[in-house]
């Protein structure tokens, strides 16, 4: 039956968030991909998720921002200064 | 010298670093007439991710900047024969990882390279969180997450929250660590970090997602315990 067919191709709350990085990292093919997006178009807690999943991503990104210490810096310049001498 | 085996393997370079073959030439030039503006310029993009995979190795601070220094020596003797054929970042992680190991065997933790395809078992949100089949609506929400209700002091920028996840990320199991540490904290590519620890884009798409997962479960947890408290 069509309907049969149809519910089990729409993706569920608990399929969705298995595969948030594999949308967002474009690895779905253009059917799921579709159905990610209709499945978070109407359903408010995985549009939610995905937010908080997106915002997570962006956040752990400034963990990056850290200046060496300067002893160490300060060693691998004598250090270079040896490499050259 | 040992780093011979460590030069690149032949192939294209990967997308996702900066440096062009050319550039890394025009600072190789810098570098062997003794210009120390390049070669700091060098240790300030390269060094602090370095110090960083070395933290994540080393068993103490000490022995982290240990490892960067010995591998910046070892990236000045090999740069020479560096023939830019992976990306420069990619290569250096490959003399750390050799550093590490050949030389500081006792006192690092090294990442299994089995962890790689094990620690992709399982759901990465807990089952007991959606609707089971007696549901008229399986897998839909059940515990659904809650919103992160951001006042200025527990807001996702804060000190706290910005603590929260760096420890969220030291307590994943060590293959996922490794993973979201390269992607999402250093910024790499899918692809570098495929060529950096040697697995598969698959693996490297399940693990990127557990331990995303994970660290958004910890904000989650943070964000929870904040409101009641
Ligand atoms: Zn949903």
């Amino acid at each position: 039956m069509k309907v049969g067919r149809e519910r089990r191709r729409t993706l569920v709350c608990q399929e969705l968030v298995e595969v948030i990085t594999d949308y967002l990292e474009g690895a779905l093919s253009p059917g799921d991909r579709a159905r990610f997006e209709t499945h978070l178009a109407g359903c408010e807690l995985c549009d939610r998720y995905v937010e908080q999943f997106r915002r997570t991503i962006l956040q752990a990104g400034r963990l990056r921002a850290q200046d060496l210490p300067d002893a160490l810096a300060a060693e691998l310049l004598d250090a270079f200064r040896g490499w050259r001498g | 010298m040992a780093f011979s085996r460590l030069r690149p393997a032949s192939g294209p370079a990967p997308d996702g670093d900066r440096d062009s073959w050319s550039t890394v030439q025009a600072r190789l030039v810098s570098l062997r007439s003794g210009d120390e503006s390049a070669f700091l310029a060098l240790v300030s993009e390269h060094g602090p991710w370095m110090l960083r995979l070395a933290r994540r190795r080393a068993l103490s601070e000490a022995i982290a900047e240990e490892i960067v220094q010995e591998s910046w020596v070892a990236v000045l003797r090999g740069l020479d024969s560096f023939e830019g054929r992976s990306s420069l970042r990619t290569w250096i992680f490959s003399i750390v990882t050799h550093i590490s190991s050949a030389q500081f065997n006792k006192e690092i933790r090294s990442v299994p390279f089995s962890a790689y395809g094990t620690e992709i078992a399982g759901p990465s949100l807990e089952a007991g969180r959606f609707q089971n089949a007696s549901h008229p609506e399986p897998g839909s929400w059940l515990t659904p997450p809650p919103a992160w209700d951001e006042s200025p002091e527990q807001s996702l920028t804060t000190h706290e929250a910005q603590r929260t996840i760096g420890s969220a990320i030291e307590k994943l199991p060590p293959a996922q660590r490794e993973v979201i540490s390269l992607r999402d904290v250093e910024g790499w590519s899918a692809t570098e970090v495929c060529n950096a620890l040697g697995i598969t884009e698959t693996n490297q798409r399940v693990l990127l997602h557990r331990a995303r997962s994970r660290v958004r479960l910890e904000l989650e947890t943070y964000f929870g315990a904040e409101a009641s408290g």
